[in-house]
């Protein structure tokens, strides 16, 4: 009991470097993704390496974190939806970590058309994610402020689907000079980005709930 | 001998203490706050402490409602109450221990044939109807308190989870402390007449034989605590109303302050002292008291979130008790006296008692001058407390409505501004991306234009060099000044300043395409990127030498190689394949 105020300081700014590195770790995505496109093949490697670095130590943090919450029994009615929170953020870490390394394994080929919307698709369903985190962090200070931030995610969500489609229509329907097999890489890689704006909204969606809930 | 009669009270003690410790920890420990070992030694120490200290003020109301003259009618009383209280704790009801022992009073006063204090029976069950709806209304003002004073503040939520944690075993220990002065004298009130006249001396301080049978009662609720309150303090705390820690702290606060009004002697006096009527020290239901706090948080969060179901099984619970207890008492006397042949009633004592009371009664004056106010003024404040909250509810629910229709509609405009902001920003940068894919469409018009120029130059200077051929080979005529002339046409087909700009043009446009190139076909020269650039204008063999001022069967022998190195078949077309890359 005694040593509560001191687990819950640490535990406070453990969450907070946690959302620095997720933060980072996304803004990476979006630079390395770009760099790809631009051909400029030692910056996107710089940050490959540097999102698996962020990557590996928010796993670390969120491991202290549910072990504190656990052992110090830390907010016992809303522990379990907070660390079920903290998973899904780390789920969009996780999941642009996976991406950026399959743009570096599989090294996809983008007709020109295509990249300036590949680019566009990127930069929205980033937002989506870079506005969740934000959204996340103020859920612990000031819950009622959550919801104002959640419709950026909502909005951008959708914006990335609609993008996507499109690019895929472009890609199956305009675009014959590319073989079916580029095609459908193309189509993965599209899924692949898209998916970062998904994860966003699952986060978005708990924490509205979580809202209603500390509310009652 | 008295030792073993008080066993009975201390059954009655350990049930109050396995029953009503989930009054003041079960929110806390239901709601996982408070560890059950720590609650359990907090409220223990408390519990004693408020036993011993201040429990004698509801034992003195409790004896004005029957007194239990003789060691074996306390005995029966205290089992028969303590055997309700364990049978409704076993059925998982936060039952009252003050209501099954004042059931079994009466019960006592049956048998006995004492007449029941009408007077004092009325100001127990007044305050059983105040008890909740104190509770009620101090949950209300502590809750809102404590809402707007966390919103302002705006603490992260973990730390704030570590000040209700110790917020909530200060105000718990609070909370024995009231439960141990107020209800105390339910477990050992009924053998404070029979109690012997010792004393015993610590060194330090002294206790008499009250002292010590409030202290007996203290420890036995303690046990109570210790061995089997678990189980209702997870009925408490999570069954009525699923709990936060904020509504927990709040509840424990009220309940507590509840208890500590109808205990303590000195804030009684304190109250008498400035002319008010003082208030009853009865022992009060710590059930009704926290079931009202409850019902407070409940109410003033719209009624939603209360489990009515659990509410009225404990009010039957409340009604039943009583009757139950009494019933039961009455019974065991009887079976006591008949079978057991225990002296229940002491009827040299009562015969006295009487003989005391008629005499008194002649003594007295006329009864006008016994008039008490203090019942009906007791039922006004009540009646005046119940509507003023039922007013209060109506308008809290109206008010909240209104603020919650408010709200959404604000909330429903404001995202609506939003999204609208966000589509026009997007449509601003769709906007700026097709400017610039014009100004690419434009740069390439340009190229062309470029590159037509160069071409239609080339056919002027190639027809000037065939024509000067002409004349230099006829006889007459300036041969040395025509040589010269066909010499600078020469020179300005090779050093054309256009042709290094529309080269520089081309490099530059190109610089995706020639990547795109590349990553497809890796081993392609400069001069076979430059040709693939060219191809891509849809431009003519001889369009392409003029430009690259090479001949026409060059070019034709260059796209050929360049055929080969793309691996193409004879039937794919090669200005349509550049062209879509």
């Amino acid at each position: 009991m005694i040593k509560i105020f001191k687990t819950s300081k640490n535990v406070i700014v453990n969450i907070d470097e946690y959302f620095n590195h997720v933060e980072l770790g996304i803004l990476n995505f979006k630079q390395g993704v770009n760099h790809y496109l631009d051909g400029k093949a030692t910056e996107f490697e710089n940050n490959l390496n540097k999102i698996i670095e962020l990557e590996e130590k928010s796993d670390a943090i969120i491991r202290k974190i549910e072990n504190d919450f656990y052992v110090h029994s830390l907010m016992p009615n809303y522990s379990s939806d907070i660390l079920i929170l903290l998973e899904r953020i780390d789920d969009i870490i996780d999941k642009v970590k996976d991406n950026l390394s399959q743009f570096d394994v599989e090294a996809p080929y983008f007709p020109e058309d295509l990249k300036n919307d590949f680019s566009k698709l990127v930069s929205l369903s980033v937002k989506s994610a870079e506005n969740v985190v934000p959204a996340a962090r103020v859920y612990f200070t000031s819950p009622n402020l959550v919801k104002d931030k959640l419709q950026k995610v909502i909005f951008y969500e959708r914006e990335t689907d609609k993008l996507a489609t499109s690019i895929k229509r472009r890609l199956f329907k305009e675009m014959d000079f590319l073989k079916l097999s580029e095609k459908i890489h193309l189509r993965y890689f599209t899924l692949h980005i898209e998916e970062v704006s998904d994860k966003a909204k699952i986060v978005a969606k708990m924490l509205a709930s979580m809202v209603i809930k500390i509310n009652m | 001998m008295f030792l073993f009669f008080l066993t009975s009270g201390l059954f009655l003690g350990w049930s109050l203490g396995a029953n009503d410790a989930a009054n003041i920890f079960g929110s806390a420990v239901g709601s996982k706050m408070v560890k059950f070992g720590t609650a359990v030694i907090i409220a223990s120490i408390f519990v004693i402490a408020g036993s011993v200290l201040q429990g004698s003020g509801a034992a003195h109301t409790l004896g004005k409602l029957g007194s239990v003259n003789a060691i074996g009618g306390a005995f029966t009383v205290a089992l028969c109450a303590g055997l309700t209280v364990f049978w409704m704790t076993k059925l998982k009801l936060p039952v009252s221990t003050s209501q099954a022992i004042i059931g079994a009073i009466i019960g006592w006063n049956f048998y006995s044939g004492n007449p029941t204090d009408l007077n004092v029976l009325g100001k127990i069950i007044s305050t059983w109807v105040a008890g909740p709806i104190l509770g009620g209304v101090f949950a209300i003002l502590l809750y809102l308190a404590l809402k707007a004073f966390l919103s302002k503040t705006k603490i992260h939520l973990i730390k704030r989870d570590a000040y209700l944690k110790y917020a909530l075993l200060i105000i718990g220990g609070f909370g024995a402390y009231s439960l141990g002065a107020n209800n105390v004298a339910n477990v050992v009130g009924v053998f404070v007449p029979s109690v012997p006249n010792i004393q015993l001396d610590f060194g330090f301080f002294t206790l008499d034989g009250i002292q010590l049978l409030f202290l007996v009662g203290g420890i036995s609720i303690a046990l109570g605590i210790a061995t089997y309150s678990k189980k209702v303090m997870m009925t408490v705390g999570n069954d009525l109303m699923k709990l936060s820690a904020e509504a927990a702290l709040v509840i424990v606060l009220s309940h507590s302050l509840v208890l500590f009004i109808f205990s303590s002697t000195s804030l009684s006096n304190a109250i008498q002292s400035i002319g008010l009527p003082g208030i009853p020290l009865v022992p009060v239901s710590s059930s009704q008291a926290i079931v009202g706090a409850i019902m407070g948080i409940g109410f003033l969060k719209g009624g939603t979130g209360i489990e009515y179901k659990v509410l009225g099984r404990i009010s039957i619970g409340w009604i039943s008790t009583p009757i139950i207890a009494g019933l039961v008492t009455f019974v065991s006397l009887f079976f006591m006296n008949n079978v057991f042949k225990l002296t229940v009633v002491d009827e040299t004592i009562a015969q006295v008692k009487n003989a005391s009371e008629s005499i008194s009664n002649i003594v007295k004056t006329s009864p006008s001058d016994n008039i008490n106010l203090f019942q009906p003024l007791l039922y006004s404040i009540i009646i005046l407390l119940l509507v003023a909250i039922i007013i209060l509810a109506i308008k809290l629910f109206r008010n909240k409505e209104k603020i919650k229709n408010d709200q959404s509609e604000e909330l429903i405009t404001k995202f609506e501004s939003q999204e609208k902001l966000l589509k026009s920003e997007l449509s601003k940068a769709n906007e700026d991306n097709a400017k610039l894919e014009k100004e690419i469409g434009f740069k390439r018009k340009e190229q062309m234009d470029i590159a037509l120029n160069i071409i239609n130059k080339n056919r002027f200077l190639e027809k000037l060099k065939t024509k000067i051929d002409k004349i230099v080979s006829m006889p007459e005529g300036k041969k040395e000044e025509l040589k010269h002339l066909k010499r600078l046409i020469i020179d300005n087909l090779s050093i054309d300043k256009d042709r290094e700009r529309f080269n520089i043009y081309v490099n530059e446009l190109n610089r995706d395409f020639y990547f795109r190139l590349l990553s497809r076909y890796p081993g392609l020269t400069e001069n076979e990127q430059r040709l693939c650039s060219l191809v891509r204008l849809n431009l003519s063999s001889k369009e392409m030498a003029s430009i690259l001022n090479i001949s026409t069967k060059s070019v034709e022998v260059n796209r050929h190689r360049l055929r080969k190195k793309m691996f193409l078949k004879r039937e794919e077309n090669l200005t349509e394949l550049i062209g879509k890359l």
